[in-house]
């Protein structure tokens, strides 16, 4: 047995510390209130693309993959500004930049939307030493896009972009004649436009509307529908993703199943939605913004850490 | 065959891809936050050598190959074909030019070597990383000459050539390495 030693040299544990403390820092200075929520829940995600790790039992446990409907249920009946900073998990997500258990910072900020969160954002990168003096750079994903593959996103018929996601994949076409718009855009957003970002932090706004998660989605003066969302990377990495929070507990419910149909129809288990998060949405979710980092690839730009398990303590498996 | 899938994906898995078998070289996994997540993978077609880069979506599979690494003695060369052999069962295969390539320049009759055998026939011939071989030709060693590095070309007995050092002469045995064709030192033998 020679991997019971920590995956982590001191310094990065020392530099771990030292980021927690700052972030708890930031947040008490501006009177945002930390909230210790669960890691096991009763309800997992519906999420197409999010597998939330299972604890067995009867009735089964999940392991939250965000603090996030935890968050929001305490919202509805404290509207104040809250944060979580501590575990998240998500099955089966190994690799350069993922580890399946991970740390998440999290808050929300009533009645603001994601343009005064992307402006606290960009503070508390420049309090911890990720952002310069400079404004960060505020890009648009239907403008990125463009510049990269010369479609747009929001307008461009489901084939080109299945073309075009075939082509950058270097698949035979065939077998991207069925693939949803959503997941040829993740494609295509990741190969061909995260590399064409410029160094540093930037932040991308007004995702496609299939994009739109649990953002609301909203019509440009052209009419077209663009989702609230915004992305955070530093050096090309994908840092953090915030949303102008949708507060409509149907529409909630709508996209909620819209999500179980898509599972099913990939043969992925189909989760029940959480009805106490509905319940909460029901009883009124104020006016929100809301954004989720990620505190170990901020570490690893930090550091110039190569792979995630060089800031983990102790990355197990 | 089994059949692997993307978080299956290792250094070395023999896979098929479009009829040909590859050899897995990195499997890098992507995904958005919120998004599809994809495997990015480096593969070595085994016929042509070349490399491919391929995106799947995770979770997706593929085919394993039936290709296998057996250590064999080389045995003559006929002037068209390769003659080799497995010791233990003294089954015998034989390979052409294409599929020998490089590893001819290395290898003498009775040496080991590994072949890769497809579906049971040889798909590639490599040698052993450090060989031991005779030079058959080079310039005359110049005594004492052994401090200022300079080379020269030397034909080994199999016929590929490498740099020596000068002092070097023929009937000398050096030791080679078969990855960059260099020479590593003077063999005792």
């Amino acid at each position: 047995m020679t991997d019971w030693r920590p995956s982590a040299p001191r310094n990065a544990l020392v530099r771990r510390a030292r980021l927690l403390a700052g972030i708890r820092a930031f947040f008490a200075a501006r009177a945002v209130l930390e909230i210790d929520v669960p890691v096991l829940g009763r309800a997992g995600v519906t999420d197409v693309h999010i597998d939330n790790l299972v604890v067995a039992g009867a009735p089964p446990g999940y392991l939250q993959s965000s603090p996030e409907y935890f968050l929001k249920r305490l919202l509805a009946v404290h509207p104040e500004p809250v944060y979580y900073l501590g575990k998240a998990f998500r099955a089966g997500e190994r690799g350069r930049l993922h580890n399946p258990e991970f740390t998440l910072l999290e808050w929300y900020r009533p009645d603001w939307d994601d343009r005064q969160l992307m402006d606290e954002v960009e503070a508390l990168l420049r309090n911890l030493g990720a952002a310069g003096r400079a404004p960060c750079p505020r890009l648009d994903y239907g403008t990125c896009f463009r510049d990269a593959l010369g479609l747009d996103p929001h307008t461009a018929a489901d084939n080109e972009l299945r073309e075009q996601a075939a082509a950058a994949a270097d698949q035979p076409a065939v077998r991207w004649r069925d693939e949803p718009r959503a997941i040829c855009l993740d494609l295509l957003f990741s190969l061909k436009v995260e590399p064409r970002l410029p160094e540093g932090v930037v932040f991308v706004s007004d995702y496609p509307a299939c994009q739109a998660a649990l953002a609301r989605v909203v019509h440009t003066p052209d009419g077209v529908p663009v989702a609230r969302r915004f992305e955070v990377f530093l050096n090309r990495v994908e840092l953090a993703n915030g949303y102008w929070e949708l507060t409509d507990a149907d529409e909630q419910r709508r996209r909620f199943a819209a999500d179980g149909a898509l599972r099913a129809a990939l043969g992925k288990p189909v989760r029940p939605a959480d009805e106490r998060l509905l319940a909460a949405l029901a009883a009124g979710l104020p006016d929100c913004a809301g954004v989720a980092l990620g505190v170990d690839r901020l570490l690893m730009q930090l550091l110039g850490a190569g792979h995630i398990r060089d800031v983990l303590a102790f990355a197990e498996g | 065959m089994a059949v692997y899938s993307t978080s299956e994906f290792r250094s070395g898995l023999k896979v098929m891809l479009d009829g040909d078998p590859c050899s897995i070289l990195e499997n890098e996994f992507v995904k958005p936050g919120k998004g599809q997540a994809f495997n990015r993978v480096r593969m070595r077609n085994l016929k042509t050598g070349r490399v491919w880069e391929r995106t799947f979506k995770s979770g997706d599979s593929l085919e394993g190959a039936d290709v296998v690494d057996v250590t064999m003695q080389y045995l003559y060369n006929d002037g068209e074909h390769w003659h080799f052999m497995t010791p233990e069962t003294f089954e015998q295969c034989q390979a052409d030019a294409m599929i020998v390539g490089d590893a001819a320049r290395w290898l003498r009759e009775q040496d080991n070597c590994v072949v890769t055998l497809y579906n049971g026939a040889p798909l590639a011939v490599t040698p052993p990383n450090h060989v031991e071989l005779e030079i058959a030709e080079t310039d005359p060693g110049m005594r004492g000459d052994t401090a200022t590095g300079g080379t020269k070309p030397a034909k080994l007995v199999t016929g590929a050539v490498v740099k020596v050092p000068l002092f070097l002469n023929v009937g000398d045995v050096v030791r080679v390495d078969t990855r960059t064709g260099e020479y590593l030192s003077r063999a005792r033998e």
